[in-house]
């Protein structure tokens, strides 16, 4: 059903993008709902408009508050907001907790950036077959037996029959009255992903554009894990030589020297090639450098080992260049010179500092593929 | 969503009990919403049918997200309309839905007798809907985004509006002569002659050339508004230079702020006589045994939680003093020049006046009077008041102080004028160039800086001459000026 208000809102949701009406941009505070996924603190947007009026100036006011306690004690987290006075103090600054999963999470992301839900590519026929114990049947293993259900059936047995005696109540099952729980078969269409994550780790990636990637590739984890039930993640990280690292390793890591980016593609082609045939993957490469690479024959053989091997099989190839003090960003202009527009599977952004990795979340994601 | 039949039933019951207790309230139209309609309808203020506008989609943004992370919920919505509309949500419990009905019978009450709404337009959703009307012909007229840009504009100074004006017969102001009284004034300069002589004697040139006029209009300036006026915006519709679209809206903006103002001014006293009116019904009439646990589960809900003011809790626990005091005729000279301790934990005159007495007091008192005179020494005492501030040495907040006096200081400066600063015109023809100055009467917090000069500039769009404020920053006098083009603060005269 629409709303009346729904116009409203999305005028809202407007200016706070910065679409519409530039002059209440400055006047936006960025509230919050805060919540805790693990150790993780997360918090969820929650942007309001603040239009400039003749106000106090803030200073700390203080309040009246209710409650035991001495002279000088100090408040409890959560009591201290001034503003909760009567009559309509100033509004916006609590900070509210929430818990928030991963998927709300997602949702989220996907809302505030208006993702697209991904079209897993085109293989509908492809089923797992799952078993599921959601029956009960008369004949079965012992070790399947329904309890609960075999004693209810021994007792209406019995109370039919006139031999039970609630002062004693003693319930015999026999033979007939045994349930034994059993299983369906449920077809389920299944949707394999695999998101394989590659790493520049040369000399030049310092540890603000690691934080970069770290923040960029958590966020597109979220994201393509609320689309896909199982999905597998894959870290490369590369200098001069690629090689597979689990989770922490790729973020951790610091190598120096040269950088050739074809020896990761190399791995990564591979990698597809044994474990994840494209016929039945939906395969995500993120390949995160500040693009530099040794030299023009390695990018070529980038661009072709791309070409011919990674991205017929992938749904989407994401390369995101960190702007770095040391890269020259020169295979960013590379990949644009060969891969022309329509060739859309390769995806590029430049992320030039943290600001900009929501933008290229949004570049990446955005085809819904 | 019209109310069930065994909904309406329960209605028809503590509307009955209600009148019972002597509440006297508006005919009452209850209809149950579904949360996301709820959310939409507070989100316009309580009204179904409001003008559009950016920011009751903010609004509806907050209610919608808070509810969906149950931080929040709204029970209940009451209007003060003649009839009084009131929304239910939709899947409360039956025991909420009771209260909630109680609860809407007090507010109604509280409506129809309170003296600070006794002038609040009794037809506001009717109204409402017009102003949505209008706004919207004005959009077709002019284009969406200048008059979203203008009710921007108005929104950023409807807080200088004077809710006590409403309640003033103040003098009307002196007209600006006219053109025929000037010809009534004497001509000092006239020769004597007879009337069809007139003419010839004393020729309209010469008394244009006497040099009289011009001294007499010497003194014939004066500042203009005469006094001071507080309620800002009747100025500016009375006498900026505004399209009539512009002057609409600001009307429009006005009535509405006008129309809020008394929730704003009665938030304790309002919620506190509901409280204590569903609290009465509900244990004394309405329940049933198996509802009292949920019951005293929402009760705590309302009246408990964390420890920063509620003015549920405030409000019900004076108005449940003030019937104590009454009842046991703990007032009066006699109460208040008694030094024995023993005597006053005792006293009792057995006057039972305290029924009369509470709603004595919710007929004549608003939030600033409530407090003033009934938060005793000893209610503040017995309910544990305290005020906390930042404490800049170990950087947290902590309880400040526990003094009577400072307590009752803190809240009464907290409910004056809803919090907002005392700023009203002082002269629309500053240093004689048409400009507009308004002052900041300074009790003890300065303004807001930043903010103070972005809202000169949307003033600015409304007076379309320079405009001034004067204020008091860091004990000094200042005079703050947009011109249009520039921001500049000046020492200015107290």
């Amino acid at each position: 059903m629409t709303q009346k208000i729904d116009q409203d809102h999305s005028r809202f949701r407007k200016i706070v993008r910065g679409k519409i009406k530039q002059n209440l941009r400055k006047y936006i505070t960025q509230g919050e709902l805060v919540g805790r996924q693990g150790k993780d603190k997360i918090s969820v947007p929650l942007p309001q408009i603040e239009v400039p009026r003749f106000r106090y100036g803030q200073k700390n006011q203080g309040g009246v508050g209710q409650g035991p306690g001495n002279e000088g004690d100090p408040l409890s987290p959560g009591e201290e907001q001034p503003g909760q006075g009567p009559a309509g103090n100033q509004p916006g600054e609590h900070v509210l907790e929430v818990e928030v999963t991963f998927e709300e999470l997602a949702e989220i992301l996907g809302e505030e950036l208006e993702l697209p839900r991904i079209e897993p590519k085109g293989r509908k026929t492809l089923t797992t077959r799952k078993e599921r114990f959601t029956s009960i049947r008369l004949t079965g293993p012992e070790s399947l037996r329904h309890f609960k259900r075999t004693f209810k059936r021994a007792l209406r047995r019995q109370i039919a029959m006139g031999v039970y005696n609630p002062d004693r109540p003693v319930i015999i099952p026999v033979r007939e009255d045994k349930r034994y729980r059993s299983w369906k078969v449920e077809y389920l269409p299944e949707t394999n992903a695999v998101i394989i994550y590659i790493m520049d780790v040369s000399g030049s990636m310092g540890d603000e554009q690691k934080e970069i990637v770290r923040i960029e590739s958590f966020w597109i984890d979220t994201w393509l894990r609320s689309q896909y039930d199982g999905i597998e993640s894959r870290y490369i990280i590369h200098d001069a030589t690629a090689k597979e690292v689990d989770r922490d390793t790729f973020f951790r890591t610091r190598e120096s020297g040269g950088t050739m980016i074809s020896s990761a593609y190399k791995l990564c082609a591979k990698m597809i090639e044994e474990e994840y045939p494209a016929s039945e993957w939906n395969i995500y490469p993120f390949h995160f450098s500040d693009g530099d690479n040794w030299s023009v024959d390695d990018t070529g053989l980038c661009i072709k080992l791309l070409r011919e091997e990674i991205l017929p099989a992938s749904n989407i190839f994401c390369y995101g260049q960190v702007e770095s003090p040391y890269g020259s960003g020169q295979f960013l202009k590379d990949l644009k010179d060969h891969f022309s527009e329509e060739e859309d599977t390769l995806v590029t952004s430049e992320i030039k500092g943290r600001d900009a990795i929501v933008d290229s979340i949004r570049t990446f994601l955005s085809k819904g593929r | 969503m019209m109310l069930p039949p065994y909904l309406y039933d329960i209605q028809r019951e503590i509307e009955g009990y209600a009148r019972g207790y002597g509440l006297d309230f508006y005919e009452q139209v209850f209809e149950i919403l579904d949360y996301k309609t709820m959310n939409e309808v507070a989100a316009y203020g309580g009204f179904p049918t409001r003008y559009p506008h950016w920011r009751f989609g903010m609004e509806y943004e907050q209610l919608s997200k808070s509810y969906a992370y149950g931080l929040s919920k709204i029970y209940e919505m009451v209007i003060n309309n003649d009839p009084c509309y009131a929304y239910l949500l939709e899947g409360n419990s039956l025991v909420d839905q009771k209260l909630v009905i109680a609860h809407v019978c007090a507010h109604n009450d509280f409506f129809k007798n309170n003296y600070y709404f006794s002038k609040t337009n009794r037809k506001m959703i009717d109204e409402m809907a017009n102003h949505a009307t209008r706004i919207r012909r004005h959009m077709e007229r002019v284009g969406v985004d200048r008059v979203e840009n203008f009710i921007d504009v108005c929104y950023s100074i409807d807080n200088l509006v004077d809710p006590m004006s409403m309640f003033i017969q103040r003098e009307p102001m002196p007209k600006p002569r006219a053109r025929d009284e000037e010809e009534e004034r004497p001509r000092q300069f006239k020769l004597k002659a007879k009337s069809y002589m007139d003419k010839y004697i004393n020729p309209p040139t010469v008394e244009e050339a006497g040099p009289k006029p011009d001294e007499e209009e010497k003194v014939e300036i004066r500042k203009f508004p005469v006094r001071p006026q507080r309620d800002v915006l009747k100025f500016l519709i009375d006498h900026a230079p505004l399209d009539p679209w512009q002057q609409d809206l600001l009307e429009i903006v006005r009535e509405e702020a006008y129309y809020y103002a008394p929730q704003g001014m009665t938030k304790i006293m309002n919620e506190g006589w509901a409280s204590y009116w569903h609290s009465k019904i509900m244990t004394q009439k309405a329940l049933t045994d198996a509802e009292v646990i949920d019951y005293a589960d929402h009760a705590s809900g309302v009246l408990g939680g964390s420890r920063s003011l509620n003015p549920y809790k405030i409000g019900i626990e004076l108005f449940r003093h003030i019937e104590e005091r009454w009842n046991t005729g703990r007032f009066g000279k006699e109460w208040d020049e008694c030094d024995d301790l023993a005597a006053k934990r005792n006293w009792d005159r057995k006057l039972g006046l305290g029924r009369e007495k509470i709603f004595q007091v919710r007929s004549i008192y608003n939030d600033v009077m409530f407090i003033d005179e009934f938060f005793t020494e000893d209610f503040c005492r017995e309910q544990l008041f305290y005020t906390f501030g930042w404490n800049e040495r170990t950087e947290r907040w902590e309880i400040q102080s526990r003094q009577y006096q400072q307590i009752k200081g803190q809240l009464l400066s907290m409910l004056t004028n809803g919090s907002n600063p005392h700023i009203e015109v002082e002269d629309a023809n500053f240093e004689n160039r048409g400009e507009l100055l308004l002052r900041h009467r300074h009790e003890g917090v300065d303004l807001r800086v930043d903010w103070a000069r972005d809202t000169l500039s949307n003033l600015y769009k409304v007076w379309r001459r320079p405009v001034n404020i004067a204020t008091t920053l860091e004990e000094k006098s200042k005079i703050l000026s947009f011109d249009g083009k520039a921001h500049q603060e000046r020492a200015g005269t107290p």
